[in-house]
């Protein structure tokens, strides 16, 4: 933990280094930060969403930069962070929050590095007078940390007028604003709908340095993701059952309320069932260990998906 | 007269950057900060009033920090002080107590002499601003 930043920047204590001739050992640096091993865990395991990995690398390059730069003496205010995640259900926009604090933490932006994710109902309250002390506890809480708010847009309800999210975004702002260094607020939602509120709340747009739209998954990212999800729970696919999952996303996409990872990941679950109760059907005879970890064709062909 | 109670109390006031690493020290224990304030600086009144709840769910001084300043903007003119709650069990009582904001005046405190029986005599302090109502006297 040796990227730890005093609470109060100090302006003493930073040695003057090299001005001017020796070149700054930049290697050292990125070696000394881990950054790398967070990024290669990103990459290893999460499949696709090019755009956001070449974001997060930008941002990253940027503030190992900055530390270089205040060594030498350069001065520059901390860059602002604020995120939006915008894009489809299922896209990973919460994994890869939980992963930015990790990684900012790891380059010293943040000092503590933990997540607070909260929605709407956590932050407005339910009478007048009740909503500011309710956000101010949770960015309390937030400090030194990320800040996820989930389908931010629900904080403004422009159909009522009395609402009191706009109290919310008020005193969101002004903190994100002034304290920049004490938190970064990630905004994540559906795409179509976050842009609404960002045009009726053009600050917290321009407050936002950085949107990152999440893509949808191909098919074979999702076989891919279904393959990395079955590993992490210890499960296989037989030869024939992998198959039927590629046919099984094939069609699944098509079909209304798709929701990428997510209804990957459904699937598998149900699967699972499936499998335990076939297994279950035949007790009495010994099950081995195989039979207990691979998921069969059957399994999966089950699902409603084929039948429609 | 400056008052002086719980740890520090002989140094000079600290800084806010110094009250910030305190928080921090306590937060890294695993301490539940909290703010109390009065306007009777007695050092028997120990039960001063509570600014908010102890905030157990914290992480960063900079969230603590906030709660005192949202404090001393209440209480300009107050005694403030910060607790450190330690609730490990067995423990559970305050680990760390300093003064962080105090009134611009301090008259101090005035000797009473109460005759007793047999001219003994029996002896006690009082604050000078606890003459005056409360909230009133700073």
């Amino acid at each position: 933990m040796n990227a730890r930043v005093d609470p109060i920047p100090s302006r003493e204590g930073q040695t003057a280094a090299p001005a001017g001739g020796e070149p700054l050992d930049l290697e050292a640096a990125y070696r000394d930060s881990h950054v790398g091993e967070v990024l290669e865990s990103l990459d290893r395991e999460l499949v696709g969403l090019a755009p956001v990995k070449s974001r997060i690398r930008d941002i990253a390059a940027l503030l190992l930069i900055d530390k270089l730069r205040r060594a030498v003496g350069l001065s520059s205010g901390p860059p602002a962070l604020h995120m939006s995640f915008t894009g489809n259900p299922g896209t990973g926009k919460t994994t890869v929050a939980m992963r930015m604090a990790e990684i900012l933490h790891r380059l010293g932006y943040v000092r503590k590095g933990h997540l607070v994710a909260v929605t709407r109902d956590d932050l407005v309250g339910q009478y007048i007078g009740h909503t500011a002390p309710k956000t101010r506890e949770v960015l309390k809480r937030a400090m030194g940390g990320v800040l996820f708010i989930d389908e931010a847009y629900y904080l403004y309800r422009p159909e009522n007028e009395r609402d009191y999210g706009q109290e919310a975004i008020e005193i969101l702002l002004q903190v994100m604003e002034n304290q920049r260094d004490d938190l970064v607020v990630i905004l994540a939602g559906y795409k179509d709908r976050m842009e609404t509120f960002f045009r009726s709340n053009p600050g917290m747009s321009s407050r936002i340095a950085h949107h990152i739209d999440f893509p949808d998954y191909l098919p074979e990212e999702l076989l891919a993701i279904a393959r990395l999800m079955l590993q992490q729970m210890q499960y296989r696919l037989s030869a024939p059952a992998d198959e039927a999952l590629r046919e099984y996303i094939a069609k699944r996409r098509a079909q209304p309320h798709f929701a990428n990872a997510r209804s990957v990941r459904n699937a598998l679950d149900r699967a699972r069932l499936r499998q335990a109760s076939r297994l279950f059907e035949r007790r009495g005879a010994a099950i081995s260990r195989q039979e207990l970890e691979t998921l069969e064709e059957a399994d999966i062909r089950a699902s409603r998906v084929f039948r429609g | 007269m400056r008052v002086t109670q719980g740890t520090f109390s002989f140094l000079p006031d600290l800084s806010d950057a110094q009250i910030a690493k305190q928080i921090e020290y306590c937060l890294d224990k695993g301490w539940a900060v909290s703010v109390e304030y009065t306007d009777d600086p007695h050092p028997r009144n120990t039960y001063w009033e509570m600014f908010g709840t102890p905030m157990f769910d914290i992480r960063d001084a900079a969230g603590v920090m906030t709660e005192v300043n949202a404090c001393r903007k209440t209480f300009p003119n107050h005694y403030i002080k910060l607790n450190a709650f330690d609730s490990t069990r067995g423990r559970e009582s305050l680990r760390l107590s300093f003064i962080i904001g105090r009134p611009a005046v301090e008259p101090g405190f005035g000797l009473v002499r109460q005759e007793g029986p047999g001219r003994s005599v029996r002896y006690t302090t009082r604050a000078y601003a606890t003459e005056r109502p409360e909230g009133e006297r700073y």
